[in-house]
C-alpha cells in the first residue's frame, strides 16, 4: 500500500476553478504591495513586448515567457538582501527583472545586441545580472540546482550569512541531479532555498503524465528539507513563505524548499496561447486566467481603498512607455563585433 | 521524393511494424516540435506503449533502455538535442559501450541512441552542439552520421537491427534534403563505412552529416565555376572509422580537405587526417592536408555572430581553391 500525505498532493491548488478571489493582504504594508504590483505589471508588459517581437520574428532566440507566473520571482526577490545569490533556468526573465536587472539590457540581449546583459552571447535563455545577485540562468534543465548548492557551500565555508536561491520548474525535479542536490544540501545543511515554480507542465506534458503525484514537496520531505507550498499566484503568500525560508536558511537551519503553484499563459516557448510546442493546448486557460496574480492583488488593494481602476490603468500605461522606450533604444544598439566570437571564450 | 525527416520516420515505421521487440522512448515523442517531422503521429499509429514520451530524465531513460535491450528488446532512445544526451553520458559511455567487452563478449546490446543536432536559430551554447568525435572516441559504441535521406532511413534500421550499441546522430539542417527512395535495404553496420559520392582528379573532400552536404555543394560549384574536380566522401560511420578508400583517393589527388561542422581540437577531421597521414608517403601529398571546422568557441546566440560561426559551402570552396593555389 502506498501511503501518502499532504507533501504529495496539490489538492485544490491544482484546480483552475479555485483561488480566483482577491488575495488576503491583511497586515501587509500597502505601499510595498503597490511597488510590487508595479513591478509585476512591468514584467508583464516587458514579456508582452518580447512576445510581440518574437511573433514578428524581430527576436529570433527562443523565448520562454513568464506571463501569468510573475509572483514567485517578485515575492522571493523582495525577501533577499545584498550578497545573496540567485540562479535560474530557461524561463527567467521575471527573475532578472524582479531582482532589478536592467530592462534595456534584457531587451538588448533577446535582440542579440552587444549591449545585452550577456553581451549578445546568450539570448533569452542565458541571463546574468551580477550586481543584482543574479548569477546565471541556463536552459539545460536542472543544471543550476547543484550550482546554487555549491554557491551556498561557499557561503557556509566563508561563514558569511548569505543565502542562495535556486529557481526551477516542476520538470526539473525529474532530473537526477535535483535529488542528489537535495540530499547533498541537507547533508551539509547548506543555506540554499529551492523555489519550484510548479506550473504543472514541462513543455507539452502535464504533470499527470510525468509523475505519480502532482506535488514536488514530497522530495523535500524525503530528504529532510523544510518545505512550504503556496498559491504561486498570491504575492502575499509567496512573500511570507520566502521570508520564512530565507530567514531559516540564513540562520543556519539548512536548505529550504518552496513550491509555488502557478500556471503559464503562453506556450512553452514563444508567444502563442493556443499552441504548446506544436500541440494544441487542451487545458482551460480561461479559468487559469481568473487566477491572474496581478488582478487578484489589484482587487485586494482596491477593496482596501489603496488603488482604483484608474491607477492600475496608469501603471500599465507607464510600464508600456518604459518598455517601449527601452525597446527602441535596444533596437538601435550594435550587434557584437566578429571578434567577440573568440574574445570571450576564456576570461580576460 | 522523400525528405530526410520523413525518411527517418519511414525507418521507424518499418521497425515498429515488423519488429515487435522494437520500442522508442524519449522526450517530445508526442509533440511534433522536438523531433521535427521525423516521428509524426507514430504514437497514434503504434500506440503510446511503444512510442513513449517521458519525464525530463535523460539518464534514467537511457539506462532503462539499456536494461530493456539486455532483456531482449530493441529500444531506440531519443534525445532531441545532442546537448541533452550529455546528461545520460554514464549510461552511454561507461555502461552500454563497455557491456559486451567487460563481460567477455557474451552479451549483445541492441540499443540505439538517437541524438539530434539542432542548432542555429540563436539557441546558443547549450543547444547547438554536435560532439560527434567525443562519442567516436569510445570503443564499443558505433557512431552513425547519416547525410542523406536513404541513409537516414536505412542506417537507422541497420542500427536497430544490429547487435551493438549505436549512437545515431541526425541533423535538423538536413531534414529538407530530398531523394527518390529505393525500397528499404537491410544493411549490416559492420560492413558499412565511408561512401564515395563523386569522382574527380584534383582534391579529396571528406565530410559527414551536414558537412557532407557542404562538400557536395562545394564540389558542384568547383566543377561548374572553377574547373576543379573532386573526389568526395561521405563518412557515414565514424566509429569504427575506416579510411581505406579515402587513403586510396589521396594517393591519386595528393590533396585532402576535411570538412567538419564541429570543433577542430581532437576532432573528427583530425582523425581522418591522421589516418591518411599514417598511410600515405609524404611525397604523395601535393599540399598540407587541411580542415574546415567551427571556430574554437561555443555557439553564440546573436545571429550577427551565428552567420560567421558556421562553415558554408563558400568556406569549403575558398579553402579548396587555396589548397589548389588558385587564389
Ligand atoms: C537536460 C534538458 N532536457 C530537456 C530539455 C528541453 N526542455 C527545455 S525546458 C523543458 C521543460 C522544463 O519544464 P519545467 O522545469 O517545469 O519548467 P517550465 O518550462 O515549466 O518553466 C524541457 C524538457 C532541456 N532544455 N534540457
Ligand atoms: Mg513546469
Amino acid at each position: 500500500m502506498i501511503t501518502t500525505d499532504d507533501s504529495h498532493h496539490l489538492g485544490k491548488l491544482a484546480d483552475s476553478n479555485s483561488y480566483w478571489d482577491p488575495i488576503n493582504i491583511d497586515g501587509e504594508d500597502p505601499r510595498e504591495l503597490l511597488d510590487q504590483l508595479r513591478l509585476m505589471v512591468l514584467i508583464r508588459c516587458a514579456e508582452e513586448r518580447i512576445g510581440e517581437g518574437f511573433g514578428k520574428g524581430v527576436i529570433r532566440c527562443p523565448c520562454h515567457l513568464v506571463i501569468g507566473q510573475e509572483v514567485p520571482a517578485v515575492g522571493l526577490a523582495s525577501r533577499i538582501q545584498k550578497g545573496d545569490k540567485v540562479f535560474g533556468a530557461h524561463r527567467s526573465h521575471a527573475h532578472y527583472l524582479a531582482l532589478g536587472g536592467d530592462l534595456r539590457k534584457l531587451l538588448a540581449e533577446v535582440l542579440g545586441r552587444d549591449t545585452g546583459c550577456s553581451k549578445g552571447m546568450g539570448g533569452s535563455m542565458h541571463l546574468i545580472a551580477l550586481e543584482q545577485g543574479l548569477y546565471g540562468t541556463v536552459p539545460i534543465v536542472g543544471a543550476t540546482i547543484p550550482i546554487a548548492a555549491g554557491a551556498a557551500l561557499a557561503a557556509k565555508l566563508d561563514k558569511s550569512d548569505s543565502v542562495v536561491v535556486s529557481f526551477l520548474g516542476d520538470g526539473a525535479t525529474e532530473e537526477g541531479v535535483f535529488h542528489e542536490t537535495l540530499n547533498f544540501a541537507s547533508n551539509f545543511q547548506l543555506p540554499v532555498v529551492f523555489v519550484i515554480e510548479n506550473n504543472l507542465f514541462a513543455s507539452h506534458l502535464h504533470m499527470s503524465l510525468r509523475q505519480p503525484f502532482d506535488s514536488t514537496c514530497r522530495f523535500a520531505q524525503a530528504h529532510g528539507v523544510s518545505w512550504q507550498r503556496v498559491d504561486g499566484n498570491d504575492l502575499v503568500a509567496m512573500k511570507r513563505a520566502s521570508s520564512l525560508a530565507v530567514c531559516q536558511a540564513r540562520a543556519g537551519a539548512g536548505p529550504q524548499l518552496i513550491e509555488a503553484v502557478t500556471y503559464r499563459w503562453r506556450g512553452h516557448v514563444g508567444d502563442r496561447e493556443d499552441q504548446d510546442v506544436g500541440v494544441a493546448r487542451k487545458e482551460g486557460l480561461e479559468s487559469w486566467k481568473k487566477r491572474d496574480p496581478i488582478q487578484r492583488l489589484a482587487l485586494a488593494l482596491e477593496t482596501s481603498g489603496r488603488l482604483d481602476e484608474g491607477m492600475l490603468q496608469d501603471m500599465r500605461k507607464k510600464s508600456q512607455t518604459v518598455v517601449a522606450e527601452a525597446w527602441e533604444q535596444a533596437r538601435l544598439d550594435p550587434f557584437p563585433a566578429a571578434e567577440a566570437l573568440l574574445d570571450r571564450v576564456y576570461f580576460k | 521524393m522523400t525528405n530526410y525527416g520523413t525518411a527517418i520516420r519511414d525507418g521507424f515505421v518499418y521497425l515498429l511494424a515488423n519488429h515487435p521487440e522494437v520500442f522508442t522512448i524519449g522526450q517530445g515523442l508526442w509533440s511534433p516540435w522536438y523531433v521535427g517531422n521525423s516521428m509524426t503521429n507514430l504514437d497514434k499509429e503504434f500506440g503510446k506503449e511503444r512510442v513513449i514520451d517521458t519525464p525530463v530524465s535523460e539518464l534514467a531513460c537511457t539506462g532503462a533502455a539499456l536494461g530493456a535491450a539486455l532483456a531482449g528488446k530493441r529500444p531506440i532512445v531519443i534525445h532531441p538535442r545532442v546537448d541533452f544526451a550529455l546528461l545520460a553520458i554514464d549510461q552511454i559511455v561507461n555502461q552500454a559501450a563497455k557491456w559486451c567487452h567487460m563481460f567477455g563478449g557474451q552479451v549483445s546490446v541492441p540499443l540505439t541512441i538517437r541524438a539530434i543536432v539542432n542548432r542555429g536559430g540563436e539557441q546558443g551554447a547549450q543547444h547547438s552542439q554536435s560532439l560527434y568525435s567525443w562519442f567516436a572516441h569510445i570503443p564499443g559504441l558505433r557512431v552513425i552520421l547519416p547525410a542523406t535521406a536513404s541513409d537516414a532511413r536505412d542506417l537507422l534500421v541497420a542500427s536497430v537491427l544490429g547487435r551493438d550499441p549505436v549512437l545515431y546522430i541526425d541533423d535538423r539542417w538536413l531534414y529538407e534534403q530530398e531523394e527518390e527512395l529505393a525500397p528499404i535495404q537491410i544493411l549490416d553496420l559492420r560492413r558499412e563505412g565511408p561512401r564515395q559520392t563523386s569522382k574527380g582528379e584534383d582534391i579529396t573532400l571528406v565530410g559527414a552529416s551536414y558537412a557532407s552536404l557542404l562538400c557536395k555543394k562545394a564540389d558542384q560549384e568547383l566543377r561548374r565555376n572553377h574547373g576543379v574536380t573532386c573526389d568526395v566522401f561521405d563518412l557515414r560511420v565514424i566509429n569504427p572509422l575506416n579510411c581505406e578508400t579515402i587513403v586510396e583517393s589521396v594517393q591519386r589527388t595528393g590533396r585532402l580537405l576535411v570538412v567538419d561542422c564541429d570543433w577542430s581540437s581532437c576532432g573528427l577531421a583530425a582523425e581522418v587526417i591522421a589516418q591518411v597521414a599514417e598511410c600515405v608517403e609524404p611525397a604523395v601529398l601535393r599540399c598540407r592536408p587541411a580542415r574546415v571546422t567551427l571556430p574554437d568557441a561555443p555557439a553564440p546566440t546573436s545571429s550577427a555572430l551565428e552567420s560567421a560561426y558556421y562553415p558554408k559551402m563558400t568556406t569549403v570552396v575558398e579553402r579548396a581553391m587555396s589548397l589548389l593555389k588558385k587564389v
